[in-house]
């Protein structure tokens, strides 16, 4: 079996999800079955032939308890993904997976999550892990941003990368936002100006640098190829997945390499574009983890949209707008639609491919869709 | 301070800390160092360490600067500076710290203006709830 076995085999066929505040009165098992049965809806087909389940290590609802609940019938394929937000695109992958290769035959991912009224886990000093927190904590390292910001800082001194190259990326997907009506930052306009002076949460990174805190649940549903075709939407083709967890990788402090800027990312899209029928200048439309405005450039730079260290300049002159070189999180994404670990991400992607985006790119064939940079990852390519 | 949850491989480092010494796992084999600690050698696979004591002297690679929402121990020296130390005799290793005006000063006792990526230090330590962790102070200015 060649690298590409599984090239264009399944689609997502169906997308659900609930709506996104900093405050829904559901719980997530609730917020999970409602976005789950959305997407069935959407796809046209029952519960009861759901039989495959993914999601991630972090989803608090386990596939039991959803199964049970949307009246699934016999489940002979489930699977969980760790590290955080680097697992959303390896729900679809894993998914692929098995239906291609027969173990299952309508799958299910999804992830809900109550972020924005629920804890926060860096909050809880008896979470904090034997190894690497006993490195980083101590010393005040406590969140993610603070993680992130370190290496922000060093990528913003070795190449040049600017605080306005952060706020580009916060613009686009704010901006995009604005065109989406389920958008928690829906009509809500940034400016230069309120990024500039917004206050810090972990120097180099503000405000605006930070995605939202959100209550919210999504699913996507697939099927085989041949299935799809008789499906109620237009198919989106799975045309090639990939995860990715480089040699001497360290999740969220990835400060022990002997290139600590080079991350998961170019892991994942060495093996992604392997499998594909075309390469980073032939996507239309890519929606970038954005849990921190530095994700993007970095995964610009590793997915290969530019050069090393050209991913901070590859966002001037509205690159990333609609209209631009490569339009990117065109839903709002983490920073400005819902954070919500990722899973947005690739229901927006599905979106563009069906035409349906509340910001088209007109006529989008290709899709690139990553996962949480920082962390093992992962990554898809869809097409239509 | 959040007190390390250290683990058996750790453990080492933390009881040099408390006699005032800076050392980092090297194998016994290849010779190479590695941090965080590990039970085996990524580059040659073997099981035999030694923890070797190191200059304490580095240079910043880079640093954060913290700022509210934060645990209340943290929020009350906020802004505080967390840095990334490059050792000045094993590049490769780089332990997480706080430069600080003498080693028992607060978290904010530098301005944060006066730190610069490249910047050369050198470690103290002081004991902290309990447990002594390694500090860094600004060489020169
Ligand atoms: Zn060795």
């Amino acid at each position: 079996m060649g690298v590409a076995v599984l090239k264009d085999r399944t689609a997502i066929v169906g997308i659900g999800q609930t709506p996104f505040a900093r405050h829904l009165p559901e719980s997530e098992k609730t917020l999970a079955c409602r976005a789950i049965l959305a997407a069935l809806d959407d796809a046209g087909i029952a519960p009861a032939e759901v039989d495959a389940f993914a999601s991630y290590t972090m989803e608090e609802t386990d596939e039991v308890e959803v199964a049970k609940a949307i009246g699934a019938g016999d489940v002979t394929f489930f699977s969980k993904v760790g590290y955080g937000g680097g697992g959303s695109c390896a729900t679809i992958g894993h998914l692929a997976a098995a239906v291609a290769t027969g173990q299952a035959t309508v799958g299910v991912a999804w992830r809900s999550r109550k972020r924005g009224s629920g804890p926060r886990p860096w909050t809880n000093t008896s979470a904090q892990l034997a190894t690497p927190g006993q490195w980083t904590r101590p010393f005040g390292l406590l969140r993610p941003a603070d993680e992130i910001g370190m290496l922000a800082r060093r990528y913003m001194y070795e190449y040049g990368a600017t605080r306005d190259h952060l706020f580009n990326v916060a613009l686009a997907c704010r901006n995009r936002a604005n065109q989406n009506p389920d958008a928690i930052m829906y009509e809500r306009p940034l400016t230069r100006e309120m990024y500039m002076t917004s206050r810090w949460i972990s120097e180099p990174l503000c405000l605006f640098d930070n995605c939202l805190e959100t209550d919210g649940a999504l699913a996507c549903v697939i099927v085989s190829a041949a299935r799809a075709r008789d499906c109620r939407r237009r198919p989106v083709y799975v045309h090639a997945a990939a995860q990715g967890l480089p040699a001497q990788h360290h999740g969220m402090v990835n400060y022990w390499t002997d290139d600590p800027l080079s991350g998961p990312a170019w892991t994942a899209a060495r093996h992604l574009w392997k499998q594909a029928d075309f390469g980073p200048a032939d996507v239309d439309v890519a929606q970038i983890y954005d849990a921190f405005t530095p994700l993007v450039p970095l995964s610009l730079e590793g997915y290969g949209f530019c050069g090393r260290g050209e991913g901070g300049a590859f966002t001037e002159g509205g690159a990333l707008e609609t209209g631009g070189r490569l339009p990117i999180n065109t839903g709002g994404g983490g920073l400005s639609e819902a954070y919500v670990h990722g899973f947005n991400l690739i229901t927006e992607g599905v979106k563009q491919l069906r035409g349906d985006s509340t910001a088209q790119v007109p006529g989008a064939s290709t899709c690139l869709v990553t996962a949480g940079e920082g962390v093992p990852t992962s990554a898809v390519l869809l097409r239509t | 301070m959040l007190t390390p949850v250290i683990d058996e491989d750790g453990a080492p480092f933390w009881e040099y800390a408390a006699r005032g010494e800076l050392r980092v796992q090297t194998c016994g084999a290849c010779d190479e160092p590695r941090f965080p600690p590990r039970p085996c050698c990524p580059y040659c696979q073997s099981f035999d360490s030694t923890w070797r004591r190191v200059s304490g002297r580095g240079r910043i690679w880079s640093f954060v600067v913290p700022h509210p929402p934060l645990l209340p121990d943290y929020a009350a020296q906020a802004p505080y500076n967390a840095v990334l130390v490059e050792l000045s005799d094993s590049p490769r290793i780089r332990l997480a710290g706080n430069v600080v005006a003498a080693p028992d000063a607060p978290l904010d006792s530098v301005d944060p203006a006066r730190l610069r990526i490249g910047a050369p230090v050198k470690v103290v330590f002081a004991e902290i709830d309990g447990i002594t962790v390694p500090r860094w102070l600004l060489e020169r200015g």
